[in-house]
Parts: structure tokens; sequence; C-alpha cells
């Protein structure tokens, strides 16, 4: 009952200064809405780096030629991989799926449209290895990729750049000094950490050892996981075989480089919650900086109604009753504060997350957290203000001018 | 939150000092604001207490209204020594037996009448609707029933002294404190006030101490109590009595 008068009281106080109680909850508001703006969207980042990596293909590893020490100290590149690499890898590592890539970057021409991109040469399993469907016409027939056919598939930004609007399957496309006969069209796949995935031509791989490199290289080799969490052990499985397929002791460093797209996944993941962390420090201390605007404001607000306290205390308040009231007025000042700020910093990510197309995620349990704050915000800094008006003498109270 | 039990043993006098000192200040710079005063006070009386400015006269209504306690001698209320209560007591016994009336009014700004009257029983627990009868009740009886929802700055000095008095008799008290309440009025809303309180004081036995300047306001009190350096220099009859 007695809780209820004094919010009952307190409430009536903050209408009396409507204007001053904006105000004064504005710094928690912004504070508020700040860290919730700040660590939704550091969420959202982090959600989108990992939905981009899982986009690339499941449980991939990318297998390439390192550097290796040479003679002299200096350093070379090390031997390319050949068919007889990808063919160990299939026969004595369970569970995946490997696909050789080698890669050039040619100008594909088609009428008086031309555009410069990244040919890979590979063979089918590469769809199933980089998560790539094809939308139109089909993937490479067995006679095709046996004899290196200059057959291709092209991603959607080719078609864009390079067809316009006409339609591509079918058509001879020249690619560098070779014609081409485009064979299949793949989905869009959007950009993924600032490069256009769909900017790509696929062709057989022995198409491109042949008419574009001109050499029977390597250049990568993908390798799937087949079951989810197994790509550690194919890593090490892999690291095991290359090793020993090119002859290196023990005390060599491995002159190949194996990199697992999941353990890629869990650096950024944990990168971007660090910087989560740090983004929703900095806004903290926005909202620190509110709450003392909200002390500031309630000292005021002692000193200026002293008088009332006097006649508080002569009508037979007691020290705690007018304790309780300035410090329930602080904390639903804060309160107000922090919901509008939740509101503030929700419809703030929203917008952010929209203009930066990333997903749109509400931590809830860190809106709670932020709404305790608040509170604890107000109790905190509404204490000493409170205080000083509590311990007031009556006497002195009554004849301040 | 209950009231201070007071026994009333074989019936008490309402306010009894006895050799009262109120000392501020300590060694060189001590200040006797009062310097023995022994004064009884039985119920129902109007008394009207008068001296010069540093004669003691607010300390002693600062002390009988609980707001202050002795530095000596010895203040029963209703025969318990206040000199011995501390603050949260003192609180509770102004609280359920004391109504205080200022010079300045002591309004709370940008509130209704209605919630000024109701202020003292939000700390008395009571609940909306008793409060909220209480109040219209007691501005009735100071006649402002028909401006409840007016704020302080929309009445005239005279009205928010009335709203003043509803605030403080809504509790019925069995003490009412007025310290220069005509103070910041004009001579025609002073006696619209100064009969009001003796109206209260006929009719329904409220004792009244009041503080004043004006020694034409004299004949409205039953007594007039002078003060001068700190004692009591004359203690008369007045004309008001019953």
């Amino acid at each position: 009952m007695i809780l209820w008068n004094t919010f009952v009281l307190a409430l009536a106080a903050i209408r009396r200064n409507g204007g001053r109680s904006l105000l004064t909850a504005l710094g928690v508001v912004i504070g508020v809405a700040s860290v919730i703006a700040m660590v939704n969207l550091g969420r959202a980042a982090g959600q989108q780096v990992t939905a981009n990596i899982s986009a690339m293909g499941p449980n991939l590893l990318f297998v390439r030629p390192g550097m290796t020490a040479a003679a002299g100290g200096t350093r070379a590149e090390a031997i390319p991989f050949d068919p007889d690499d990808l063919q160990a890898i299939r026969s004595s590592i369970d569970g995946v799926i490997v696909a050789p890539g080698a890669s050039a970057s040619a100008t594909v021409a088609y009428g008086n449209l031309n555009a410069t991109t990244s040919i890979t040469g590979t063979t089918n399993e590469y769809f199933g290895v980089r998560n790539l469907t094809i939308a139109a016409g089909r993937e490479f027939e067995a006679r095709e990729l046996e004899n290196g056919a200059p057959v291709c598939i092209l991603g959607p930004t080719v078609v864009t750049n390079v067809y316009g609007s006409a339609e591509p399957l079918g058509t001879t496309l020249r690619i560098g000094a070779t014609s081409c006969q485009v064979i299949g069209v793949l989905s869009p796949k959007g950009s993924n950490m600032g490069q256009d995935q769909d900017d790509t031509v696929v062709m057989p791989l022995r198409a491109v050892q042949r008419r574009l490199t001109g050499k029977q290289d390597i250049a990568t080799i993908y390798v799937s996981a087949v079951e989810d969490g197994t790509s550690g052990r194919v890593r090490a499985d892999l690291i095991t075989l290359l090793r020993e397929r090119r002859g290196l002791r023990d005390d060599e460093a491995d002159d190949f480089d194996v990199r697992d797209m999941a353990e890629l996944a869990a650096t950024l993941q944990s990168t971007s919650a660090t910087m989560t962390a740090l983004l929703g420090a900095i806004a903290a201390v926005s909202l620190l900086v509110g709450g003392i605007g909200i002390m500031n404001i309630m000292l005021v607000s002692v000193t200026e109604r002293t008088r009332e306290i006097g006649v508080r205390l002569a009508i037979g308040a007691r020290a705690r009753e007018i304790l309780l009231q300035f410090l329930v007025e602080a904390v639903v000042l804060s309160v107000f504060g922090g919901l509008v700020g939740v509101a503030l910093g929700i419809g703030g990510t929203w917008i952010m997350v929209t203009q930066l197309g990333m997903p749109f995620v509400v931590s809830v349990e860190m809106v709670v957290a932020a709404f305790a704050v608040s509170g604890a915000v107000g109790v905190v800094f509404g204490y000493l203000p409170a205080r000083k008006a509590a311990r007031l003498d009556p006497i002195a109270a009554l004849r301040h001018e | 939150m209950t009231a201070p039990v007071i026994m009333p043993a074989a019936s008490p006098p309402l306010i009894e000092l006895v050799g009262v000192r109120r000392v501020y200040g300590e060694g060189d710079s001590e200040v006797r604001a009062l310097d023995g005063v022994d004064l009884v006070i039985q119920r129902g009386e109007f008394v009207m207490v008068m001296g010069s400015s540093g004669s003691g006269k607010s300390t002693c209504m600062n002390l009988l209204g609980c707001l202050d306690t002795p530095s000596g001698g010895s203040y029963r209320f209703l025969g318990v020594d206040v000199g011995g209560l501390d603050r949260d007591a003192l609180a509770l016994l102004r609280r359920h037996y004391l109504g205080f009336v200022f010079q300045s009014f002591n309004l709370l700004p940008r509130t209704s009448a209605m919630e000024n009257v109701e202020l003292p029983l939000v700390y008395r627990g009571m609940g909306a609707r008793k409060r909220h009868a209480a109040a219209a009740h007691a501005l009735d009886l100071v006649g402002l029933a028909n401006r409840a929802d007016h704020t302080p700055a929309q009445l005239s000095g005279g009205q928010q002294q009335r709203v003043a008095i509803a605030r403080a008799l809504v509790t019925e008290p069995m003490v009412l404190f007025a310290d220069e309440p005509t103070g910041n009025l004009d001579s025609e809303t002073t006696h619209d006030v100064m009969r009001l309180l003796q109206t209260l004081n006929r009719d329904r036995g409220i004792t009244i101490v009041m503080v004043t300047h004006e020694p034409e306001l004299t004949h409205y009190a039953s007594r007039i109590v002078t003060f001068r350096d700190g004692r009591v220099l004359s203690d008369v009859p007045g004309e008001g009595g019953r």
C-alpha cells in the first residue's frame, strides 16, 4: 500500500515536471538504444558471416600448394597438385567428395559485349562441393570431361554482363582465344565478403588446362566432408596423406595449405563476438552518462523542491518515505527511458540491418538486460539525491527560499 | 504504521512545557533561543503566540509542532516525553496528531487543491477512494468544494490558505499549528481565514496554536502568550474564549 502510494506520488511529481522528466530520461533512452542497436547489429553481422560461409559449401576444405624453402634461403612456389593426388584423396580418405580446380582469368565475349571473369576448370563434383545449383541447362557429360570439350556453364553475373537480355543457352561464347558452347546457367548465390560469387564460368578441367592455361596443374583441390563435424578429421587426414605423397620429412614444414571453412567460420564468429562486446561496451558508456544525467537532474530537483520536502516532512512523512519517493522517481524515469530506448534500439537495428542487407536479429536476453540495467541505473544514480532529500531538516527545508 | 500509543493517564494536559531551553551553537557563539519556558495548553484552547522577532516564539512553535526537540527541560505531549523520541517517531506523532498551516501556504505547485489536501492521507496509507471523500469533505468545510481541481496558481491567496487549512484538518488533528497564517493576506481575507480558524476551534474542538504579529487579531483567541528574550513575558486570556 505504502509502496503503491509512493509510486503514485512519484508519478504525480514526474507529471508535474513533464518536459524536464523527458529530457532527463533522454540520456537513458540514448544509452539503452545504442547498446541494443550495437549488440543486435553485431549479432546480425555474426550470423551473416556464418550464413555466408555455409553458403560457400557445407564442410568445405580448400587445399592449395603453398610456398617451399628453396636453395639459398629463398622461397619458391611449391609443386602444384596433379590428378593422381586427387585420386589418392578419393581412395584413402573416407566420407569426402573431391573436386579439382584449375583457374584462369579471361575475357569472355558474345555479340558486341565482353567482360573479364574468372574461369574454373573442374568436374561435376564441384557443384555439390561448392553448394552450386544449375538453374538452366545441364551438368557436364562424362565424354566432355574426358575430352576437355569446349563447353561451359555461366554464373548469372556473366550472363547479365555479356548477354544482357539475350538467351545464353546453346550459344557460342568466346573465352580468350577459344570458342565454347554454353550448356548451363548457375543459380545466383550473391556476393560473399566483397566477392561476387556469380561472376564465374565453369568448364571441364581438361578444357581449361588445354585451351586456357596450357598446363596440367591443379591449383586447388576442393574437399567436402560428407558428414557434419568431420571436417577436422578430414583436414588431419589430408595433411598426413599429402605430406606422405610429397615426400616431406618430419622436420619440414607443409608446402601446401589446407583451409577449413568451419574453422574459418569459428574464427570469424569469435571476431564478430569480440567486436560486438566492444561496441556494446562503448555504448554502455553512454548509458552511464545517461545515469549521471539522471543524478544531476534529481539533485537539482531536490534543491528546487526543498520546501515541498519540508511540507511532506511536516505533515508526517518519514525519512525513508521521502527517500523512497525520490528513488522511485529516478527509477520510473530511467525505466521509462529504458523502454523507449529498447523500442528505438530495435527500430534502429531494423533500419540499419535492412540497409546493409543483413539478417534482423533481436537478442531477447539483451533487451531484458538493458531493461534491468536501466532500472539499476535509476537506483544507483537516484540514491544520492534521494538520500540528500531524506536527510533534510524539516525546519530548514520549510524556510528554504 | 501504527500511531505511537498514547495513554490518557489521568488526562494529562495536551501540551506541557517545563523549563524548556533550546540552544543553538556552542561556546561563545551560543544562542539561547528559548531560556526556560513553562507553558501548559489544554485541549480546545485557541492560543495566540506573539512577540517581536528573535523573541523565541518561532523556536517555541517548532518545538510544539514536534519539528524540533528541546536542548533542556521537558516537553510532554499528552503526557509523552517528546524529547526522547527519534526523527521517525516525531514524524509519526505529526502524522497522526498535528496539523500545520504556514505563512506562505506551501502548497505543491501544479497540483490540484484536491491532491494537495489528499497528501497527508497518502502518508497515512489511506486508499484512494476514502482519501478522495475525506479531502472533498475538508475542502467543503473551508468553502472551496467548487475549486477542487484548481491548482494553487489558479487560486487567490486567501483561497490558497484555505486549501492549506483543509490539508491540515483533513487528518482530524488534535492541534493545528499556524505560523503567521495571515502574514501574506490582505485584511479582508485575513478576517475570513481567522473566522474559519475560530469556527474550527469552536465547532470541531481543534486546539489551535497560532503565531502572529498582528495585535488586531488577538480578539479571535482564547489566550494570548507573549514571548520576549526566550521567555514567556505575559500569558493572558483573550476575548475569543467560548
